[in-house]
């Protein structure tokens, strides 16, 4: 090693320190150092502010490094960063980085402070503060209720008011509690007939009316849609892949799992589990596997350019976010790139938590409704009656299948992986596999040609005569249906499959192109087959292209391709193909072998879901003769390898390739097609083999540092004895009855919901940056009671109960009528001493206008549907990409607003104006804004429009025979009270306004669109 | 009964509530100031009465408006703005190894041939700024625009890119910079949207609405696209067989509606909501004079090269100094059309034909109307583009190590040319600015302390240069 000149400033002062050493007293810290971190370090690496993770005020953080490791070597200045760093060994790393160097005096004092072994007393470092003992992670304990309480909201409300000198407000009248009650149980707002009913039997017996109607409105699927939809923002939901495509995605089978699982009260730590781990539990439903979709609501960019990779850490990063926020009511991101003096989580935790995530496969699955799984179940029950039918009838079919499978296991050839070179360009990303396989991943063009190269002598193909290419297309749980495609469907198509020999790089020879004579498969489309529709051109009369057999994929023609779509319930099989050279080709030197693999089939637009581009496939060489495709697919193929001769789908591909038995196979055919086409929803897959998670440096997963192993912050509970790495285990940790935040979180949610704002006014972060709670023994109890209800009758967990607790609460049925000296003093109505009032959320503005107009369709569930939307929107350039917005015809327009497509680029224009979040991140408390945009929406936006008009008809055919009884009526339908004398004036007034204009819009029209757009219709009052 | 005595009191009612609007309005608006510059908490408060009411920021702001004309796709700074005779000299050639240590790219092989400047570059003005033949226009102009060679940013695909230059970082949901500059200065002009954007090009921006959305800020802080053809705002016209005097008594009849209930309970939310009908009324009337470009005079619309009634990017630009000029706050043109993955010749002519006059023409216009002193124009993309060829020889690929953003007026040093990038304009070699320095340096211009504009979310001091940005005082006059 050569010595580094040193920097001639340095040279004297080294001597002068050295020449001192022997003589001077030790560097005294507190005199000599300290002053020097203060003057020029604790600006960027101090108690405020800690750059690359690094602080110089507190010994401990100083001693352990930043993210640059170790600064500080006590002894070993050469070897100590904090030296280099300030002597600017590296010029572009000196420190201070903007401001003048270190003296050279500065600098002999750090070093030889360093040599002399970095003394640093305690008493000369900050404190830090304990984190762990802040209130919300202590676990909540259930406050003592005096005996006699009615209820014990009531009584914590009431302590808190009774030092300001206030009292509740007198309950509110009927037709307002049950309006109130309504829109915060099913979001929808009461007919005239159930407010009518409901007064009457008040006027009666208030606490059983009371009673009666909460428990009827919980009983309404509707509540499922109102309360399903809060946690669907905390989950992300939407029906797009967000970034720049922002493709359509099919996940709405987990929005339909939400709204169930809410109106069957599945208790909320089993709501967690099954959305966290639902695929982990013993002998999973379809739904448990469905609700894993909570974690895939991540945004995935799909533009051109993108290292997968890269993009699964942001969306990890994602997930953990919307844990931190929807579960855990904890922000969690804010270590994510490194420490910081106020979390009580530090970096290595939250890599940690990231650990139970990081190990997961990440497919669309194929899901039936109920009534799909009832004909799926009826196709194999008669599938397998077919079976007893033909064994019945060929007494010998043992001996045949058996000489059968004999015959084919004989004819396989010896395959040999091709070794591909691993360095692509473009937009596809193929990633190798393990198996010799290759996965294509990010982008994925409609129209393609994938160059896969092969060199000697990574293939050990010298001297070899190489006789065919095998294709096997293979299934993965990172492709939609779990492949073998990528297409929407997990299906693909092959335009051409072509060989050539290419010089090596520096080679001039040129490339060769190898003949091919003859294809097989184990599948292929009947001839002629027309192309699926999404990867149709737009222009449909200038279609001709067609997928058929494998022939299809060596006729040179780019029209037709082998395609390998068998229909429902079988066209998500892995399939094979062997391609036979013309003659023997050994492979010259300096020539390498090249595989084209021609994916011409999708559609014209690459930003939508239109590619028919192959998913995971391995490509293999053999020098055998003749060689075919194994008639067989690979999961018959497996078990008549394991000897298991009298499987179903042994016995059936059997019969399909005996040209005598050709009526049974067509029977079997037949009852295929009965077989049901199902959905996609995107879940989790747990991986076989856990992946390494590494504390990221800054967050990027470029930088890995210490490899983590699952674990569980410190402040929170500890992770039970025996707890293995799997999300079911972070799952029931998370639900624990010891998990400090979990039950208070989600309580505070709920109250938030009911008051507007929560006890803890930042959901989000019940951790030490986030607000004390208002009412802490309120909360405490909400926490307490909602685990371990008090009710015999009541669940552990019930949402449903803590409905019936709040609007049981004499607090929640207060009048909201305020007065000017209560809103000065308490203007946020956090102390409550009146009811809640304010406008309800965007959804529900718009389900308002639609059930009082009569327009409802109370259709639950589904596919989402796009209500008409200016076009242009979804068009260039108000949208990157052209998006396929069809406005739903019919009563479709008039579905509930949870049904609405949420593409996260183009929002829906009424819904984005109200506040309602775009999901984006995961959102535990909505802004609640009051512009001009939203007049225009409610007075010009057509179905605004619409359900004007037809609340007008409405009010004329339902309202009564004059015109007062008819404007009574319309009032009543939008705020569920009788108007004022002066209101009916006013009402009144307008009717009777004098039209000049032709074509003018109906009086009625005009009046029902000026009660569409009161405030008390879109308020909850 | 007399009506018209019963209306009368309950008006005195509502008038006699006033203080809701007064003592109350100013109440809570000092609520909000307090958090606007760093002390308190009040993320529970409701927002004041008028969140968008002109505010003072920390310190005199040099420019008190802004037009960002967002060149969305990325342009390629080596055929605009950043001369490299030398990459001319490497054309066809690999680059040296140690430039592409741990470099990564979206597309291309990063190991792939270097390709020469299309275009020539000359200097202009007496600041001698080099200035590619293709910006003629803008060349013009040299002396009043302040150029940054120096950019650099740290995504290389568009989404994430534009994220980060519009927000200040690659997670989608926070506030862009137009949000920041309306939370921290208010408007103007309370019947047009504080902050209002428009597209051009090919196409949408990549990052979507977030691009100018509101993240955890009120509602009211986002951008409203404005269209320069149709509805400049969305349902802005009354429906068919409504006209302006059916209308106005509806609203009439709604007013007086909601007056009634604000007697009775007594909600300021209410006055509020009366508030909004009211200002959408009048937004009815104002916005679609000043989108109506048939007013403007002729040599007024040949310096922009704008066509009243044909949707482009000279008549946003315009329309744009129109905005303003009313007390719109923030203005920012999307034009993406700039991805130059291959035809980057053809490409970078046509979309410099679109684009150069209309940008000089703002800042002259601006200018010789006395604006430009107070208003910040910034034009810019996402990221630059390599120097190493995609494609055949006409293509180049994403690239964040070094770009080049220009800005023109309030508060900035004009006729300055900052920073400097290496022979094959790969990485920066001097005066670096990171995305986060150019948000600091943009906010100070505007007043603003950009450690202290911020809000509290999720338990932290949210701002628009997350925990970084420095000023970049050289550009600073």
């Amino acid at each position: 090693m050569t010595l580094r000149p040193l920097p001639h400033v340095w040279l004297p002062a080294l001597l002068a320190s050295l020449s001192s050493l022997a003589a001077a007293a030790p560097v005294d810290f507190v005199q000599d150092i300290q002053p020097l971190f203060e003057k020029h370090c604790w600006k960027c690496h101090g108690g405020s502010k800690q750059e690359a993770a690094f602080r110089l005020d507190h010994r401990p953080s100083a001693m352990k490094g930043g993210d640059f490791g170790p600064a500080i070597i006590p002894g070993d200045p050469d070897h100590s960063r904090l030296i280099h760093a300030v002597r600017g060994d590296n010029p572009k790393k000196q420190m201070p980085r903007k401001a003048p160097p270190l003296s050279s005096a500065d600098v002999a004092l750090l070093t030889r402070w360093i040599a002399e072994g970095a003394v640093w007393p305690e008493s000369a470092s900050v404190a830090l503060e304990d984190k762990s003992d802040h209130w919300a992670f202590r676990p909540p304990v259930r406050p003592t209720v005096p005996d006699g309480v009615r209820s014990p909201i009531d009584f914590f409300i009431d302590e808190k008011l009774a030092p300001q000198h206030l009292n509740r407000s007198p309950e509110a009248p009927p037709e307002t509690l049950i309006r109130r009650a309504s829109l915060d149980l099913i979001g929808l707002p009461p007919s005239p007939a159930e407010v009518h009913a409901f007064t009457t039997a008040y006027a009666r017996a208030p606490e059983t009316a009371w009673g009666e109607l909460i428990d009827r409105l919980l009983a309404s699927p509707h509540y499922g849609e109102r309360w399903g939809r809060h946690w669907l923002d905390a989950a992300r939901y939407a029906d797009s892949t967000g970034y720049e495509k922002d493709m359509m995605r099919f996940i709405w089978y987990y929005r339909d799992w939400v709204v169930r699982a809410f109106n069957r009260d599945l208790p909320y730590d089993r709501f967690i589990i099954d959305q966290l781990a639902g695929d982990q539990l013993p002998h999973p439903t379809q739904d448990q596997i469905v609700a894993t979709g909570f974690l895939r609501n991540s945004m995935l960019n799909e533009e051109g350019g993108v290292h997968p990779e890269q993009f699964r850490m942001e969306a990890m990063f994602d997930r953990m976010d919307a844990l931190g926020k929807s579960v855990l009511g904890l922000t969690l991101n804010c270590v994510q790139c490194h420490d910081h003096k106020y979390d009580p989580i530090s970096q290595r935790e939250y890599y940690q938590i990231f650990a139970f995530l990081n190990n997961d496969n990440e497919p669309g699955r194929v899901v039936y409704s109920r009534a799909e799984e009832k004909s799926a179940e009826a196709v194999r029950t008669k599938l397998d009656q077919i079976d007893r039918e033909f064994k019945k009838s060929h007494p010998d079919w043992r001996q045949r299948v058996e000489k059968w499978a004999g015959e084919t296991t004989k004819a396989l050839p010896t395959w040999t992986p091709i070794d591909f070179v691993d360095e692509f360009a473009g937009g596809e990303k193929v990633l190798p596999q393990p198996d010799g396989s290759l996965l294509a991943q990010g982008y994925a063009p409609t129209r393609s040609d994938t160059n896969l190269i092969a060199k000697s002598p990574a293939n050990i193909w010298e001297g070899k005569a190489i006789t065919a290419l095998r294709l096997e297309l293979m299934n993965d749980a990172n492709l939609p249906a779990y492949g073998p495609g990528r297409s929407l469907r997990g299906t693909c198509a092959l335009t051409e499959f072509s060989v050539s020999l290419i010089p090596s790089e520096g080679g001039t020879a040129k490339p060769i192109s190898v003949d091919l004579t003859r294809a097989t498969a184990d599948y292929g489309e009947p001839e002629n087959t027309p192309l699926v529709s999404f990867a149709r051109r737009e222009d449909e009369s200038k279609e001709d292209r067609v997928t058929g057999p494998i022939q299809y994929a060596i006729d040179k023609d780019p029209k037709t391709a082998w395609g390998i779509d068998q229909g429902p319930g079988r066209r998500n099989q892995p399939r094979n193909a062997v391609f036979e050279l013309k003659a023997p080709l050994v492979v010259p030197p300096g020539m390498d072998l090249q595989v084209t693999l021609s994916a011409k089939h999708g559609g014209d637009n690459s930003d939508d879901l239109e590619t028919m581009n192959l998913g995971r496939y391995r490509i293999s060489w053999t020098t055998a003769a003749q060689a075919q495709a194994d008639p067989l697919p690979a999961a018959a193929r497996q078990k008549v390898t394991e000897g298991k001769l009298t499987e179903p789908d042994v016995l059936r591909s059997f019969v399909s390739s005996q040209r005598d038995l050709a009526e049974t196979a067509a029977r079997y055919e037949a009852a295929w097609k009965e077989f049901p086409e199902g959905a996609t929803t995107l879940v989790l897959d747990a991986r076989s083999q856990p992946r390494v998670t590494h504390v990221l440096k800054r967050g990027d997963y470029l930088s890995p540092g210490d490899i983590v192993e699952p674990a569980v912050p410190a402040v929170l509970n500890p992770l039970p004895a025996r707890a293995d790495s799997s999300r079911l285990s972070l799952a029931r940790w998370l639900v624990d009855d010891r998990a400090p935040t979990t039950a208070r979180a989600y309580v505070n949610r709920v109250w938030q919901a009911y008051f507007g704002v929560g006890l803890v006014d930042t959901p989000e972060d019940l951790g030490t940056q986030g607000s004390p709670p208002t009412h802490p023994h309120l909360l405490d109890w909400l926490a307490c009671e909602f685990m371990h209800p008090s009710d015999p009758s009541a669940k552990p967990w019930s949402v449903k109960h803590l409905h019936r607790l709040i609007t049981q609460s004499a607090t929640y049925r207060q009048s909201s009528v305020t007065r000017p000296e209560l809103l000065e003093r308490d203007p946020y109505n956090r102390l409550l001493a009146r009811g809640p009032r304010f406008r309800v959320e965007g959804e529900i503005v718009r389900d308002i206008q639609f059930a009082v107009s009569g327009l409802l369709n109370p259709k639950m569930g589904g596919p989402p549907v796009m209500p008409p939307a200016p076009a242009f929107l979804f068009e260039r350039p108000a949208s990157y990409a052209n998006f396929p917005w069809v406005d739903a015809e019919g009563r479709d327009r008039y579905r509930r607003s949870i049904y609405t497509f949420r593409r996260r680029s183009t929002p829906f224009p009424f819904l984005a104006t109200f506040d309602v979040p775009t999901g984006e991140s995961s959102c535990v408390a909505r802004a609640r804004s009051n512009t001009p945009m939203q007049a225009l929406m409610t007075l010009n936006e057509p179905l605004s429009m619409q359900a004007a008009e037809a609340l007008g008809r409405r009010m004329r055919k339902e309202g009564g025979g004059t015109a007062d009884e008819r404007l009574r009526y319309g009032f009543e339908l939008c705020t569920a009270r009788p108007p004022t004398e002066s209101e009916l004036s006013t009402l009144r007034q307008l009717l009777r306004r004098p039209q000049e204009a032709e074509g003018a819009v109906s009086p009625w029209t005009l009046v029902a669109r000026v009660l569409l757009n009161l405030d008390e219709t879109v308020t909850k009052d | 009964m007399n009506f018209a005595n019963e209306l009368q009191t309950e008006y005195r009612r509502y008038l006699t509530r006033r203080w809701f609007f007064q003592d109350c309005g100013i109440g809570l608006a000092s609520i909000a100031a307090m958090n606007l510059l760093g002390g308190g908490n009040a993320s529970a408060a409701p927002a004041p009465l008028n969140p968008l009411a002109n505010k003072k920021p920390h310190h005199p702001a040099k420019a008190k408006r802004v037009i960002y004309l967002f060149m969305g796709g990325a342009p390629s700074h080596l055929e605009l703005f950043d001369n490299k005779p030398e990459l001319s000299k490497w054309d066809g050639k690999l680059p040296p190894p140690e430039l592409l240590k741990g470099y990564r790219s979206a597309f291309i092989n990063p190991n792939s041939k270097l390709l020469g400047p299309k275009f020539k570059f000359a200097r202009h003005g007496q600041s001698g700024a080099e200035i590619s033949e293709l910006l003629p226009h803008t060349a013009r102009i040299a002396d009043d625009l302040t150029i940054v060679k120096s950019m650099h940013t740290d995504a290389f695909n568009h989404a994430p890119a534009q994220i980060l230059m519009s927000t200040g970082t690659q997670v989608f949901g926070r506030p862009s910079f137009g949000a920041w500059t309306l939370y921290g200065l208010g408007t103007e002009n309370q019947n047009l949207p504080g902050y209002v954007v428009m597209q051009s090009g090919q196409k949408g921006p990549s990052g979507g609405l977030s691009n100018f959305g509101c993240g955890f800020l009120p509602t009211v802080y986002q951008g409203v696209p404005f269209r320069s053809s149709g509805d400049p705002v969305l349902f802005l016209s009354n429906p068919q067989g409504v006209d302006d005097a059916t209308q106005r008594a509806s609203l009439d009849a709604l007013k007086r509606l909601n007056e009634e209930r604000l007697g009775v309970v007594g909600d300021p939310e209410i006055a509020s909501r009366i508030n909004s009908f009211e200002l959408a009324y009048r937004m009815q009337h104002t916005a679609p004079e000043i989108m109506d470009l048939s007013t403007e005079p002729q040599h007024v619309l040949d310096l922009y090269g704008a066509k009243p009634g044909e949707p482009s990017f000279a008549n946003n630009c315009l329309l744009a100094r129109r905005l303003i000029e009313k007390g719109v706050r923030f203005v920012q043109l999307f034009h993406e059309a700039w991805d130059h993955h291959g035809g980057l010749t053809n490409g970078l002519k046509t979309q410099c034909g679109l684009t150069d006059q209309a940008c000089a023409a703002l800042v002259t216009d601006l200018k010789q109307r006395g604006l430009l002193e107070d208003t910040l124009v910034i034009w810019g993309g996402e990221f630059g583009r390599t120097p190493m060829v995609q494609g055949g020889s006409d293509g180049r690929d994403h690239h964040p190590n070094a770009f080049t953003m220009w800005m023109s007026g309030g508060g900035l040093k004009p006729g300055v040319t900052l920073g400097q990038s290496d022979q094959f304009g790969f990485n920066v070699t001097s005066d670096a600015v990171h995305v986060h320095d150019l948000h600091a340096t943009l906010l100070h211009l505007l007043g603003f302390d950009h450690t202290r504009l911020t809000m509290k979310f999720q338990g932290l001091d949210m701002r628009l240069t997350n925990v970084h940005g420095e000023l970049v005082p050289k550009i600073l006059a």
